[in-house]
């Protein structure tokens, strides 16, 4: 059927900032979508409030609003473009829920907008736990046993008629947020009541326990003619229990036989067609009992997912794209496979290969979290990995996790012995522990049960994990041992034994690396005796239907298989090095980076090559570049495939660490790397070079230095003088990184860190206190500088760069002071000769600038950056590593922005309860938004609303802050006052408050005794809290203030900074309300 | 214990023997499911046929008694990536590796299979040996290219029943396993036998068929004789061409009872009919196949497996082509104009595959229902 023609405008909704649970997939399902859209001649418009995705690029959509992604934007966005349609289904739940509102509330009605994709209707029955059930029992499909809950009293019912264990899921949250598993009444009450907080609707489902049970996914599609094709199963390692982001996945289903397949496949063409998705994808999961095949179907998704990302890069399948061209009225019949060309996406993709996914935790991030994994979603990223067999696709899973992980290395035993001692007594009760809990290490508890001697019957019991599985790691645990068995082998490496031994395990997967572990050598010796014998990998592609036809797309994987496909081409080639799994500290921008800089070398007529493992990017759809290497970024593999290819240059630095770590491994092994010389970042990255280079600059920086022991490490502090920034070196996000008040604390911090981080040693900076922070991109050619951005943080110095809220142009800094700021960093890029991007951050303090760290390498705030200037800093420096200089691209002066843009930073708090939400140097935040304005206050207002803080317009302010910051809390507290708000405040604030004329009325700490200002949070009688700690009694004292304020959705504040801007957010608010603009107004001149 | 597979194009593969040793020819050919291998082993359409496993993995769920398509095994050998040892599965009773031994099936791991499937797509389905004993190259594919083609062979003797039979056993169900037929029988139907899927025989008793399954010489009075509400005929193995007799058969048979074909049975009714048919270049084997019906947009996807299709351009004006394949647009289904006879390339009874084409078989109940009311009336 032909594309319609009575819609022209098509509005798309985006997921908004990376949440847990709500990561890059939603770019890359949006990008696709924008893409299919405007080729199809649509004029599109979108809403996202992420200025960190390639969607958002003002090149995607015709108008697109970087605003936040709620309801009510929503609605003014409709009221000021007037689309025909929207399109609900490609941004994550966020999307849907938002579509859903201003569909409920009449405004699509209103103004002429059809839902497409999915109706209202089929939202509704899907995403209700109630009208769902009835759904699948009209059409003979079992669910397990539940009841919905909308109180306590509700909760007890239902439990007394299903009994324990049961599983709590909130109804419309994201990633099974406030959801859990119950074992007791105990339990069950705090999770009911808190799922039922959690859900918008205030409605939990308790539901049966399937825990244990076999888990599956399938991913469906539909079309208006009524047909229904299956992309992918998906088969979960973790059994149901687990949330399917934080399973390890396989894909295809593995353990079903075609009878139990087509059951579950005729099954979910039912459940779409009842639920009746109209187009598109959807995700339909499934329990199956191991015992006698019971299937049971968990959930369904009404849009594309996570999953559906995976799928799609599992597959070679674009479910998004698809998806939205669906949306306008095509048939699956009439939608060209792009990678078989002759052939229609109307086929059920057959796969020759076998996909592993691994989420990737963050649990060192929140020690105080549980780390059990149960149904709400803890993972932040994930990485995704292509073999032949299962083994081999899993040890590259495991490496491509880059956790420091090359395969299963033991936690428990000295794996270099081929006989383990035995386990008894409570070393055998905590491995038991940790098979039958379930907690992200243990894939590898698996392998050492098996070295303990643990039966596969054993294992099984304890973790319900399909004995398939198991019967695999237990050939790569035996496989080990014949290969420690064989060390003596290595004395005459040229045999035909070692030859075959050393085949045989690259086929398992088994990298160089982990070789190089068992037999005690360096990992370059085993790459040695691999190429001396040729064992080298071949690439074969991924091509949807398993080589039934040719496929024009090198998608490419490798494997130690015979015959490569590869097939590289002649022509002048760049190779590109993504960031690998997305993880707190390295996300969605630098993927923008690598993104960008395969468009831009692509226009300039090179072949792009790219190198990642991060299912759920843009990066690897294989439409990104010109040749995709689905494969992990470790040294081993990076180099086969500039063996294979020989590019021309390759580029360390757009994906973040990942490959700036193998910058100087690289370039010793002769790979040409591209842009700023792996010396030069090595100059930057070293503190002692970097002292030297600042010497010879004149610039300064905090007083500082560097301990190798805890001795040391005292006698540096005692000469700086506290308070101290301690890290150790070479980490990204702040990882481990503490602001340091005392001799105590420093000691303390010592024996943690260094037992962190054994091969680094410790960093120590002097920490200014009440300092501004300052973030400086820049792009060079060598010879020439111009500056990007510079971005002016508003949370001071001492809260981690990437979790601080940040302004482009500056807010409040002085000329002179922007001045030497640039003066310096043309200085810095010069010195360094960076070629490509880089990164400075600056503090404040008084007149003096201090320079905190330069990185010569594409930074977390180069997307924001391009967004709020127009300039696509990525793309230039991208150019410029290829030889081009700033001149001949015309970049000659830095643009500074009339509008103001503000970047805040996004948390994932809610989903660890117990975790204080207290910034701090280490890095905590998962994602980002933008708030654009032409006034400060409106700018700030949006940024908060893209980030969900709400800020309120009226009611009372609680207001508890330390001694050193009363004073400046004054002004804004009279701003509120004065605006119509009732101030309320612990005693020593009030005191002070009143001392300035502000009446305050006082309340209890909590430890002060009851009626106390936590009780006033949770009855919801606080709409703003302004809390700053200092020290470690205050912090644990006002912790739950934080807690409640987060739990309960009112906005709070724990930085002065924060403090006054949101006081003028506020005053903006109630001004005015906030309107929307489009980027493409806010730049026209780039245009 | 090593094996080797030989192309007759020359083209040698090394790897692993599975099941049993010794040494067999055979077509060369590739199937995409990546579920129901145990369906395949047994289904007698391979019969002369070396099938190799796009999927990798092949017997990770093992064997079990119940899924299969025929008493045994029939294809020549199997060729896979990874023969798994230690199956898991609530109803696996035995590994694929003691299966075909067990069947005295040759099998070959081990080998890059992807590399094979390419090499077929590229160069044709083509001739085989598949061998234990002799792993010189030279002597393998000399041994190959000396091996009958499965062009103008009758494989079908070689599967077909000896004596006719009553078949009672309906589809399978999760909880129940087969179910026995449902109450009385409405409609009386014989179903030649060339090499018949019991998941076909199975799909005609739930529908309410009484089914007596012949040999596939059986002549069309005989048939007749039985006075069946209808007549099936069946897949098979192979060429269609030289199956004269059972073209024969069917051409007495048109217009008298409502004839429905499946695969071989399709061919076979289109050669009735006096079209031609041709050898596909590598076939399609698999479960993934889009088949278009009508002229709409109505796709089903589709469980197949054949290495020969009906020429459309053969086909005369009585015989309208009813479905098309999607990828190649190859004749998939076809019905006659005027006579109660139609017929699909691919299969239905899905085993393994898909169910979208399981209507088909309801079809067939309504032409048997219309010509018994046709039949009364006159």
């Amino acid at each position: 059927m032909p594309k319609r023609t009575d819609i022209k405008k098509i509005l798309i909704v985006g997921a908004g900032p990376i949440v847990i649970g709500q990561a890059c997939e939603f770019d890359y399902s949006g990008t696709q979508a924008c893409k299919a859209l405007k080729e199809e001649g649509y004029e599109v418009v979108l809403l996202n409030s992420n200025p960190a995705t390639i969607m958002t690029d003002p090149d995607f959509a015709d108008r697109t609003y970087v605003e936040p992604v709620n309801p009510e934007t929503l609605a003014r966005i409709i009221a000021k473009e007037r689309p025909d349609a929207l399109l609900p289904t490609l941004g994550g739940q966020t999307a849907l829920n938002c579509a859903v509102a201003v569909a409920k509330d009449g405004t699509l009605d209103k103004y002429g907008v059809e839902l497409i994709g999915a109706k209202l209707p089929a939202i509704e029955k899907a995403e209700d736990r109630t009208l769902f059930k009835q759904a699948m029992q009209n059409i003979g499909v079992t669910v397990p046993e539940s009841g919905l809950a909308h109180n306590l009293q509700e909760a007890m019912e239902v439990i007394e008629r299903i009994g324990f264990p049961v599983i709590i899921r909130p109804s419309f949250t994201l990633g099974g947020t406030g959801g859990g598993i119950a074992y007791n009444l105990e339990e069950y009450e705090q999770i009911a009541m808190a799922g039922i907080d959690a859900s918008p609707t205030n409605e939990v489902l308790v539901e049966e326990s399937v825990i244990g049970w076999k888990e599956f996914e399938l991913e469906v599609m539909r079309d208006k003619a009524d047909n229904v094709v299956i992309i992918c199963s998906i088969e979960n390692l973790d059994p149901m229990g687990v949330h399917t982001g934080d399973s390890i996945t396989v894909a295809p289903a593995q353990t079903l036989t075609d009878k139990e397949y087509q059951l579950m496949r005729d099954a979910s063409i039912r459940i779409i067609r009842e639920i009746g998705v109209e187009t598109g994808g959807s995700n339909i999961q499934f329990g199956i009992n191991p015992d006698d095949g019971r299937m049971v179907v968990i959930e369904m998704n009404p849009r594309v997912s996570r999953s559906s990302a995976l799928a799609s890069k599992a597959t070679g399948f674009p479910i998004a794209k698809i998806a939205a061209k669906l949306s306008i009225g095509y048939t699956l019949d009439e939608i060209p496979n792009d990678i078989t060309r002759e052939t229609y996406a109307s086929f059920e993709p057959t796969i020759d290969y076998v996909v592993t996914k691994m989420p990737r935790f963050t649990f060192e991030k929140f020690p105080q979290a549980d780390a059990t994994l149960t149904t709400q979603m803890k993972s932040v990223g994930e990485a995704m990995a292509i073999g032949r067999t299962f083994k081999e696709s899993l040890q590259k899973a495991l490496r491509s996790l880059e956790i420091g992980s090359c395969g299963f290395e033991s936690r428990l035993f000295d794996e270099t012995l081929a006989e383990p001692r035995p386990l008894e007594g409570s070393e055998l009760r905590t491995l038991e522990a940790k098979l039958r809990i379930p907690n992200w290490e243990r894939i590898w508890y698996l392998a050492d049960a098996l070295r303990a001697g643990l039966s596969l019957d054993e294992i099984f019991e304890l973790t319900k994990i399909d004995r398939w599985f198991l019967h695999n790691i237990a050939q790569i645990v035996a496989m080990e041992k014949r290969l420690i068995q064989a060390v003596g082998l290595l004395e005459q490496p040229d045999g035909e034994v070692f030859r075959t031994l050393l085949r045989e395990a690259k086929q398992m997967g088994f990298a160089d690396l982990r070789l190089a572990h068992l037999w005690k050598v360096r990992e370059g010796r085993v790459r040695e005796l691999r190429h001396r014998h040729d064992i080298r990998p071949v690439y074969k592609r991924v091509d949807t239907c398993g080589a039934e036809f040719e496929a024009y797309t090198p998608y490419l994987y490798s494997s130690y298989e015979e015959e490569c496909e590869a097939a590289p081409s002649d022509r002048r080639k760049i190779m590109i090095l993504g960031g690998g799994p997305n993880r707190i500290g390295q996300g969605i921008e630098f993927d923008y980076c690598c993104v960008h800089g395969a468009f831009a070398l692509s226009e300039d007529g090179f072949e792009t090559i790219m190198v990642n493992c991060n299912p759920e990017t843009v990066s690897t759809d294989y439409d990104t570049s010109d040749r995709l290497y689905f494969e992990p970024l470790t040294l081993e593999d990076v180099l086969e495939i500039v063996h294979i290819e020989k590019p021309e240059g390759v580029i360390v630095q757009f994906g973040g660490q990942t490959p700036l770590k193998l910058a100087v491994a690289l370039e010793q092994a002769g790979v040409p790397i591209i842009g700023t010389t792996p010396d030069a970042i090595d100059r930057a990255e070293d503190r002692e070079r970097f002292q030297a280079l600042l010497n010879k600059l004149g610039l300064k920086q905090p007083a500082n230095g560097i301990a190798r022991s805890i001795a040391e490490s005292e006698k540096i502090a005692e000469r700086i003088g506290y308070p101290v920034v301690v890290r150790p070196s070479y980490v990204l996000g702040g990882r481990a990184m503490e602001i340091v008040y005392d001799l105590q604390q420093l000691r303390n911090y010592m024996q943690y860190a260094v037992a962190a981080s054994p091969d680094h040693p410790i960093l120590i900076d002097k920490f200014l206190e009440q300092a501004i922070e300052v973030d400086v991109d820049a792009l060079s050619d060598r010879s020439h500088v111009v500056i990007g951005g510079i971005m002016q943080h508003i949370e001071e110095a001492g809260i981690h760069s990437g979790d601080s809220a940040c302004v482009l142009p500056p807010y409040s800094l002085p000329k002179p002071i922007v001045d030497e700021i640039r003066h310096q960093t043309v200085a810095l890029a010069l010195e360094l000769e960076v070629c490509g991007l880089m990164n400075i951050q600056f503090a404040v303090k008084g007149d003096q600038i201090y320079l905190l760290e330069v990185n010569p390498r594409a930074s977390r705030t180069a997307p924001f950056v391009s967004k709020a200037t127009g300039r696509p800093l990525a793309k230039i420096a991208a150019r410029i590593m290829a030889g081009k200089s700033l001149q001949e691209l015309g970049i000659d002066s830095e643009i500074v922005p009339t509008q103001i843009s503000i970047k805040e930073s996004v948390f994932p708090f809610t989903k660890f309860p117990g975790v204080d939400s207290l910034l701090g140097p280490e890095m905590k935040s998962t994602g980002e938004v933008m708030g654009i304005d032409f006034e400060f206050g409106k700018a700030f207002a949006k940024a908060q609303l893209g980030a969900n803080v709400r800020l309120p317009i009226s009611g009372q302010v609680f207001v508890s802050v330390r001694e050193d910051d009363k004073a400046a809390v004054v002004e804004p507290v009279r701003k509120l006052r004065d605006a119509g708000f009732v101030i309320i405040a612990t005693k020593g604030t009030a005191a002070y408050l009143r001392a300035y004329g502000i009446h305050a009325t006082p309340i209890n700490k909590v430890k002060e005794g009851r009626p106390h200002c936590v009780d006033a949070i949770k009855n919801n009688q606080i709409s703003l809290v302004f809390n700053t700690t200092f020290g470690a009694q205050s912090i644990i004292d006002s912790f739950s203030i934080r807690r409640s304020a987060l739990m309960h959705n009112v906005a709070y504040f724990t930085t002065v900074a924060g403090m006054q801007a949101a006081a003028d957010g506020i005053l903006a608010l109630k001004r005015e309300t906030l309107d929307v603009t489009p980027l493409q107004e806010y730049y026209p001149q780039n245009g | 214990m090593k094996a080797a597979l030989a192309l007759a194009d020359g083209r040698v593969f090394i790897g692993r023997a599975i099941g049993s040793p010794g040494e067999i020819s055979g077509e060369v050919v590739f199937n995409t499911s990546m579920t129901g291998y145990q369906e395949i082993l047994t289904d007698p359409s391979y019969r002369g046929e070396i099938v190799t496993m796009t999927y990798p993995l092949i017997g990770n769920y093992g064997i079990n008694r119940e899924d299969v398509e025929s008493s045994r095994p029939h294809l020549a050998g199997f060729v896979v990536k990874e023969a798994c040892d230690l199956p898991s599965n609530w109803r696996c009773e035995l590994s694929l590796d003691a299966y075909l031994k067990e069947n005295d099936i040759i099998g070959i791991a081990g080998i890059d299979t992807r590399a094979l499937v390419r090499h077929i797509r590229d160069q044709g389905a083509q001739t085989g040996v598949l061998s234990t004993l002799d792993l010189d190259a030279d002597s393998l594919v000399a041994k190959a290219q000396a091996a009958p083609s499965i062009v103008g062979r009758d494989l079908v003797r070689e599967v077909t029943c000896q004596t006719s039979y009553a078949w009672d056993e309906g589809t399978w169900d999760l909880a129940q396993g087969y179910q026995a037929a449902r109450d009385a029988a409405r409609f009386k139907v014989v179903a030649y036998d060339f090499g018949i899927k019991r998941n076909i025989l199975r799909n005609l008793v739930s529908k309410g068929c009484s089914v007596t399954v012949v040999p596939a010489t059986t002549s069309a009075e005989e048939v007749l004789a039985m006075q069946p509400d209808g007549v099936f005929l069946s897949n098979g193995p192979g060429d269609p061409e030289p199956i004269v007799y059972a073209q024969e058969n069917i051409r007495k048979l048109l217009g008298k009872v409502p004839l429905f074909g499946i695969c071989l049975g399709h061919q076979l009714l289109a050669l009735a009919l006096g079209g031609r048919t041709f050898k596909l270049k590598f076939g399609h084997r698999g479960g993934n196949q889009p088949v278009r019906r009508g002229a709409g947009h109505d796709v089903e996807i589709t469980s197949q497996n054949h290495g020969f299709a009906v020429d459309a351009a053969s086909l005369r004006e009585d015989a309208v082509v009813t479905h098309i394949n999607l990828n190649d647009n190859t004749v998939e289904g076809l019905r006659h104009k005027v006579f109660p006879a139609f017929s699909v390339q691919y299969h239905p009874e899905a085993s393994p595959g898909p169910h979208d084409a399981n209507y088909l078989f309801d079809e067939f109940i309504e032409l048997m229902e219309k010509h018994q009311a046709v039949s009364r009336h006159s």
